[in-house]
């Protein structure tokens, strides 16, 4: 469904992305995790088309994605901070992206019900909270019932009992058969979620690999420690000065 | 791309600046109008007025609308849209809606008062030196991703256009005012529009008799049907070249 070849991407010196190769097929539920700043959510934008790739092609649906802007139609995206104009309210920003998608589809109101988000229709952007902000981002993101998820960061900010909403959302669509991308830092919140692992360093796609098999190679039962064991097998030599102290 | 338009548009008319922008504009042609007895001294005095308050209130208003809706640009750009289409209707949204506020504010005393070719051209000129004006505010805007430093490129391309060319060209008229160089002349206001309006007004009215010989090659150039026509497609490049470059730059934005 998205196939990414030999993208590039330079924010003037400092690579971002190094030759990623990637394919994300249907009814796959995938966390691209890694340590910050190693290009996920460069990897996701230029996926949507909001960072331009400097060389390599994004196919979406077997078409190219360059100079093409119907191909977010299918795409629901929640970004790690949701920005919105400051000074419209909850309702009017649902309405708004309600009439810029123009769609004729049943829309998915779950979350909006789920998040009770009624009664705060009416909440200035700037006054809410984090958390509430990453609400309505979810919301946005699943509303048109899309083909593809793409969630950057979904738990982040959320109580625990939003954060369960989110999850239980989540499974539902990924029973539908839908493509959800996810990234995360909490492994172990991934454990019921995902199908698929993708491991990014430094720009550079590590590994990408089922969930069964990576447990299966490190003998464990968990994500997070099949991860752990990993990364004390490959001891990687990191750019990155805060993985640096990590390991 | 109306749908987007149309949230812009409410957007910013909704803005008290431009109430306050239409309001001060009503008051000071409408107050020119009424304290000269003639209109074509009236004209004069809203001239001076639309040359110096426009294109500042244009170019500021635009350039700081624009920076505070990167939120809404990024919210767009997620959703299934053309590039394109969000800073076309960006640029329509503004430019239209200040407009708007210029032929409420300017628009309505000038037919009132002088419902003559003059007045009427007076309206498109303003309107034209608006849209140039947002057309430079895209372009400013673009160029630099922090606020501080595109409000003052802003405010020095006004600085510019609206005192330091003039100087620019006092200068120059000083400094070689022993060789021939009416005809460079009409080619230098080619580089600002404030001037290209100015001119083009000032030659409509009778005060172009005080100009003196440069004014007689003024209005050789000017006065002719020709020359207005060239006067009036510079201007509009002043508005398409700056909007395209910007346009151009957003296309290939990392957001």
């Amino acid at each position: 469904m998205i196939i990414i070849q030999n993208i590039n991407k330079k924010f003037s010196k400092l690579e971002v992305l190094k030759n990623v190769d990637l394919t994300c097929n249907k009814g796959e539920c995938i966390a691209l995790i890694g340590p910050n700043g190693c290009g996920k959510t460069t990897l996701i934008k230029a996926v949507l088309g909001m960072v331009l790739p400097d060389n390599g092609t994004i196919h979406f649906n077997e078409k190219s994605i360059s100079n093409e802007y119907l191909y977010r139609n299918d795409i629901g995206y929640m970004p790690q901070i949701g920005r919105y104009p400051d000074t419209m309210t909850i309702g009017q920003i649902i309405e708004m992206i309600k009439i810029i998608r123009n769609s004729n589809e049943a829309l998915d109101e779950d979350l909006i019900k789920a998040f009770e988000l009624e009664k705060m229709f009416d909440k200035q952007m700037r006054t809410l909270s984090g958390g509430t902000t990453q609400k309505v981002s979810a919301t946005i993101a699943f509303l048109f019932n899309p083909e593809v998820l793409i969630l950057d960061e979904p738990t982040a900010g959320l109580d625990p009992l939003a954060s369960e909403i989110l999850k239980e959302k989540i499974i539902k669509e990924k029973e539908k058969g839908k493509l959800i991308l996810i990234t995360s830092h909490l492994l172990s919140e991934l454990d019921d979620l995902v199908t698929e692992i993708i491991f990014m360093q430094d720009g550079e796609v590590h590994f990408h690999k089922k969930v069964a098999t990576l447990l299966e190679e490190t003998n464990e039962s968990k994500i997070s420690k099949a991860i752990a064991s990993v990364l004390k097998q490959k001891k990687p030599e990191t750019q990155n000065p805060k993985l640096e102290t990590i390991s | 791309m109306n749908r987007i338009i149309k949230i812009i548009l409410s957007d910013i008319l909704k803005n008290k600046i431009v109430l306050a922008y239409t309001l001060i504009l009503a008051i000071l042609s409408w107050g020119s109008f009424s304290l000269e007895d003639n209109s074509s001294k009236g004209i004069l005095t809203i001239l001076n007025v639309i040359l110096f308050t426009v294109p500042l209130v244009s170019i500021l208003f635009a350039t700081i609308y624009l920076y505070n809706s990167s939120e809404f640009i990024e919210l767009l750009l997620s959703q299934p849209i053309k590039r394109v289409k969000i800073w076309m209707s960006l640029f329509i949204g503004l430019s239209s809606s200040m407009v708007i506020s210029f032929f409420v504010g300017a628009g309505i005393p000038l037919l009132i008062f002088a419902p003559t070719a003059i007045g009427l051209m007076m309206l498109l000129v303003g309107s034209l030196i608006t849209i140039v004006f947002v057309a430079l505010a895209f372009l400013s805007s673009i160029i630099t991703r922090d606020k501080a430093k595109g409000i003052g490129i802003a405010i020095m391309t006004w600085l510019y256009f609206a005192l330091l060319f003039d100087g620019i060209v006092l200068f120059l008229l000083f400094q070689f005012s022993e060789y021939p160089i009416e005809n460079a002349m009409v080619g230098i206001t080619a580089f600002s529009p404030i001037d290209l309006a100015r001119i083009q007004i000032l030659l409509q009215l009778d005060v172009s008799a005080m100009m003196g010989y440069t004014g007689a090659i003024f209005k050789d150039f000017f006065g002719t049907s020709l020359g207005l026509f060239l006067s009036f497609l510079l201007l509009c490049l002043w508005a398409i070249i700056p909007y395209f470059i910007s346009l151009w730059k957003f296309k290939n934005k990392d957001l």
